[in-house]
């Protein structure tokens, strides 16, 4: 009888975390403005000190609602070999960055940003690089290489803050923008 | 039963609050490396190392704990890759090195295992503590 009542808490458990996932996932393209909060534009900024510290050190703490939860768990199983560079974790802070990134994903978000990321990807896809997500590359496809790779300030798209003057803070807006050595970007 | 648990939970709370010294977290750190083998420092040899280049493949085929860090460890190094600048590793220039034991190791394993392709042993790491306390010296 225990068994039985157990197994149905986990049952239920199970279908309430993942009926908000299958429900983010429906296929209504990158969506519209007015479908989201206007209060809520960019993606959440990170709060979890935490993934702060452990991840901040190397790099700018990428925003979690950033990447979908299949694309932070991919990258969270190989941080020996992270981009070239090792940054494994001890068993206890990786289930805790996990936590903090799989709870906080573009896929369980309802910030602007994060629902047109996660919404140009392809359910069988799980990028690890937010530069190759198509939402990514549809809004920076007008930007020269010269601002970006040519530019010694720059050097990469995964520099998001060295243009995005307010990344870390979860903000995106095109208001924010300073490309160094050239100025304000105006679509 | 009651006695057992009380004594767990606040030695659990003792351990989790202790803050080491700069001085404590280093001699604790050697006193663990001594019971493991290397039972004396050389700093010099610890400078050795870390100007030491390792070939590897793919991006950064040389490698040093220079690439991140140069050889000056009272100043600031720079992230090969990434470009973030990395405080300076030398306690007299940055108070927070060394004072912690748990940061000590994750980076060793890291960075030794990046750069040569294999963790350091104790006494790499002891050598390492003792020319990074005081690198000016050597």
């Amino acid at each position: 009888m225990k068994s039985t009542l157990a197994i149905t808490a986990i049952i239920f458990t199970i279908g309430f975390v993942t009926l908000p996932v299958v429900m983010s996932d429906s296929d209504y393209g990158w969506g519209k403005d007015e479908e989201y909060d206007r209060s809520s534009t960019g993606v959440a900024a990170i709060s979890n000190p935490v993934y702060k510290e452990e991840c901040g050190s190397c790099h700018m703490a990428y925003p979690a609602g950033l990447l979908p939860a299949r694309s932070w768990t991919r990258l969270m199983a190989d941080l020996e070999n992270h981009f070239g560079d090792n940054a494994e974790l001890d068993a206890a802070t990786h289930q805790s960055i996990s936590k903090f990134l799989l709870a906080n994903s573009a896929d369980q978000s309802n910030y602007r940003r994060s629902r047109k990321l996660n919404n140009s990807i392809r359910l069988a896809d799980a990028p690890l690089r937010i530069s190759a997500i198509p939402y990514f590359r549809h809004e920076h496809d007008e930007i020269p290489e010269r601002l970006v790779s040519g530019n010694a300030e720059v050097k990469s798209f995964s520099h998001c803050n060295a243009c995005h003057t307010k990344a870390e803070q979860g903000s995106f807006n095109e208001h924010d923008i300073h490309i160094p050595g050239y100025g304000r970007w105006d679509d | 039963m009651k006695t057992h648990i009380l004594v767990t939970v606040s030695l659990l709370f003792s351990s989790a609050s202790i803050t080491l010294a700069n001085s404590e977290a280093m001699d604790t750190l050697l006193q663990t490396y001594a019971a493991q083998g290397a039972a004396t420092t050389n700093a010099e040899q610890g400078k050795r190392l870390w100007v030491k280049t390792y070939q590897n493949k793919g991006e950064f085929s040389e490698r040093s704990c220079t690439s991140c860090h140069t050889q000056d460890l009272t100043a600031p190094g720079k992230h090969a890759k990434t470009g973030k600048i990395i405080k300076s590793m030398s306690p007299s220039s940055n108070p927070e090195r060394l004072t912690d034991i748990k940061k000590i190791e994750k980076w060793f394993k890291r960075n030794c295992k990046w750069t040569m392709g294999r963790e350091c042993t104790v006494q790499e790491k002891a050598n390492f503590l003792a020319y990074i306390d005081k690198p000016t010296n050597f």
